[in-house]
């Protein structure tokens, strides 16, 4: 009955969360702005003062750690709304599958971020003169599958921290090591196609296809075990 | 229900026997180690290998052996599958110190520098932060600790091959700074014996663990009936 | 999956008992049940009762699937409870929260619920539920965080019955109504039992449990000391009732 089907109780699920965030923009905002203000941070730890500038590849750094520490943020409070009220009993006592909701709350939480990061790069671009039009599009196509990579695996380990108490500090031990690759390969592709004097974009699509490998893997864990960590006990 | 612990003498000789061998290994390596060739260009530093080779592999096999346990814990309600998970990562966490600490000082003497960003220690350390970082899952998620503990431990155990193949082109463009490519004929002896008692080491460690974890859990087991027959009674 | 809406309100939705076997409950190294074996039968209005930290919030979630037994069955019909997720369906909870989304108004979170449960035409449902529960003069856009106690509670009635389920499992639902609320309440209880549903209620006032309980279950420490069905139970009985159950060392 396409009433029920899965793609539309996801889909509603994550219209749910867009729609509330819509109205507020409360983490958008709050996340937008730390992500500026870590860009500037590391732009003061790292300009020096005679170039007034960093290459591609720290270019490259900066914007990912900034996604990486404000995606945080969005990806700590994905759950708020469901533990006020006990919300999240209502959803899972639907017949609603696990892993529709695991969906919902990935491409909801993933579109915040890429909002966010949608403002941020051309800040960097306006920062640092970073040559982002050249491959606007496929640089577009990196934060879509890095964003998906680090949400995948937050949106687990938020759901898990649901009633914990120490939920801000666990979420980012927990999940900074687990995405280094995520990091590694999205930062990577990034420097290539930032980089004006690169002789061929091989590498780039060698990371691209690679993060997307990532973000299989993860994905799949993620449904996996988004069920057993959200019931609880 | 749990079984009743075996009994005293059983368990006792078990373990007795395990340690022994264990030890004995542990007076037999150094032996074998010191009249093992010496490697051409480090000389004797290079046989801090046959340390911090078996602690490696200690360390991804702990990884492994936690993701099985976090597994079976996850999807079957496997208590046993919990302790072997928790057994098994803190003994990663133990093993994974040794590799951070010979990793930097074979380092440091062979080539000057403590850190050379190497493919192998790199993705140990990420390895062993993971691991670091289940343990804290389970003191300080609160309630649904163990489970995001074993989660997290999924997600890692996934990730090793990811990690490896990632450090590996990230540094790609520089040489490869240790060729241990085979072993001459000398250095395989007392390599393998060193591999056996560190994994020997390993299995006796573990199963102690896991029987500290076992008696814990009888012992709730026991308190519970206790507090049953009470209720019974009123 | 379709599922047929029942043609009258009179009609009986099914026969379905709810039976927990031999079940038990720890939380680490508490336990909250023990060898629980009841049935709950349709048509009927279950009371579970009991002085605090018997259990009873614990059984209700787990009659809700929202937790596991750690040991023995919950059935209903004869399908394993836990295990069936479109059983989920046919139940509806209402637990010592709302279970509602504050930001959203009353009519947007019940349109959500509606199409998480896959209802036709339930902009009319959505109608009837909140004309039903006393909030269709509320602002329509009015978020839910900012409604009374007793309306939030309202809600949450709305919310659970929504989707016309066949068990109704409500804890403490008249902790947050004024008078007139609880014997709207009441009044609302009495209509579903009639309708045939099977309705679990947890409740400190035994005034209302006697009013329209039919089904007494009274816990302690974890165990049922007390499962009796009647007619009706009249206010003076469940008093000296549920003191003899509850009787014990401390």
């Amino acid at each position: 009955m396409a009433r029920c089907s899965w793609i539309s109780q996801a889909a509603r699920i994550a219209w749910k969360d867009l729609h509330i965030e819509g109205r507020s923009r409360e983490v958008l905002y709050t996340m937008g702005f730390l992500a500026a203000l870590v860009v500037l941070v590391f732009s003061f730890a790292f300009i020096s003062g005679q170039e007034g500038t960093v290459g591609p590849d720290a270019v490259a750094g900066i914007l990912w750690v900034a996604v990486l520490f404000s995606g945080t943020v969005a990806l700590s409070r994905t759950f708020d709304r469901e533990r006020e009220s006990e919300a999240i009993c209502s959803l899972l006592l639907s017949p609603v599958p696990r892993s529709a909701i695991y969906a919902g709350k990935l491409a909801a939480t993933a579109a915040v971020m890429l909002l966010v990061e949608l403002l941020l790069v051309p800040l960097l671009a306006a920062l640092f003169s970073a040559a982002i039009w050249p491959h606007a599009l496929w640089l577009g196509l990196l934060l879509l599958l890095g964003t998906l990579g680090l949400c995948s695996v937050g949106v687990i380990f938020s759901a898990a921290l649901l009633r914990a108490r120490s939920r801000d500090a666990l979420l980012g031990a927990l999940l900074f090591p687990i995405v280094i690759p995520v990091l590694l390969a999205a930062s990577r592709a990034t420097a290539y196609l930032l980089d004006p004097a690169a002789p061929d974009l091989d590498p780039a699509l060698f990371w691209t296809r690679f993060l997307a490998a990532i973000d299989v893997v993860f994905v799949v864990v993620g449904v996996w075990t988004f069920e057993p960590v959200v019931t609880g006990e | 229900m749990l079984s009743p612990m075996p009994t005293a003498r059983k368990s006792q000789a078990r373990f007795l026997v395990g340690l022994l061998l264990t030890m004995h290994g542990f007076f037999v390596v150094p032996w074998l180690v010191a009249n093992a060739p010496l490697e051409k260009t480090m000389g004797i530093v290079q046989k801090i290998f046959y340390f911090h080779v078996p602690c490696a592999w200690l360390l991804m096999l702990s990884t492994f052996v936690c993701a099985g346990g976090s597994l079976a814990y996850l999807f079957r309600g496997s208590e046993r599958g919990d302790r072997l998970a928790q057994s098994s990562a803190e003994l990663g966490v133990l093993f994974g110190l040794c590799v951070m600490v010979t990793g930097p000082l074979w380092a440091r003497a062979a080539w000057g520098v403590f850190w050379t960003w190497d493919v192998r220690l790199t993705s140990s350390l990420l390895l062993w932060l993971m691991l670091i970082a289940y343990g804290l899952a389970r003191r300080y998620g609160g309630a649904g600790g163990r489970r995001l503990a074993a989660a997290m431990a999924l997600f890692a155990a996934a990730d090793v091959p990811l990690v490896y193949l990632s450090v590996n082109l990230w540094r790609g463009l520089h040489p490869t700074t240790k060729t241990v490519s085979s072993l001459a004929p000398g250095m395989r002896l007392p390599f393998f014996f060193s591999l056996a008692i560190f994994s020997a080491l390993w299995g006796v460690l573990l199963a102690l663990r896991m029987r500290v974890e076992r008696s814990q859990a009888r012992l709730v087991e026991l308190e519970l009936a206790v507090e049953d027959a009470e209720g019974k009674s009123q | 999956m379709r599922r047929a809406l029942p043609a009258s309100r009179g009609e009986p939705m099914s026969d379905r008992v709810l039976r927990l076997v031999n079940v038990g409950k720890i939380f680490g190294r508490h336990r909250a049940l023990a060898d629980v074996s009841l049935a709950f039968v349709p048509g009927r209005v279950a009371a579970l009762l009991g002085p605090n930290g018997a259990g009873k919030s614990t059984l209700l979630g787990l009659l809700s699937t929202l937790s596991q037994p750690s040991q023995g069955r919950i059935t209903l019909g004869d399908e394993d409870l836990s295990r069936h997720s479109p059983l989920r369906a046919r139940i509806g909870y209402v637990g010592h929260e709302p279970g509602v989304y504050g930001d959203l108004s009353a009519r947007q979170n019940l349109r959500l619920f509606a199409s998480l449960y896959g209802l036709a035409s339930a902009e009319r449902r959505i109608d009837e539920m909140l004309a039903r529960v006393g909030l269709d003069g509320v602002r329509r856009e009015a978020a839910a965080r900012t409604f009374s106690r007793g309306m939030l509670q309202r809600l949450a009635l709305a919310r659970a019955l929504l989707h016309e389920p066949e068990i109704l499992l409500f804890d403490e639902p008249g902790a947050a109504l004024d008078p007139a609320g609880a014997a709207w309440l009441a009044g609302e209880l009495q209509r579903e039992r009639e309708a045939g549903r099977l309705v679990v209620l947890v409740t400190h006032d035994l005034v209302a449990a006697a009013a329209i309980a039919t089904h007494l279950v009274v816990l302690r420490r974890g165990r049922v000391t007390l499962d009796e069905t009647r007619a009706s139970f009249s206010a003076d009985e469940i008093r000296p009732i549920y003191e003899e159950a509850t009787r014990g060392k401390v």
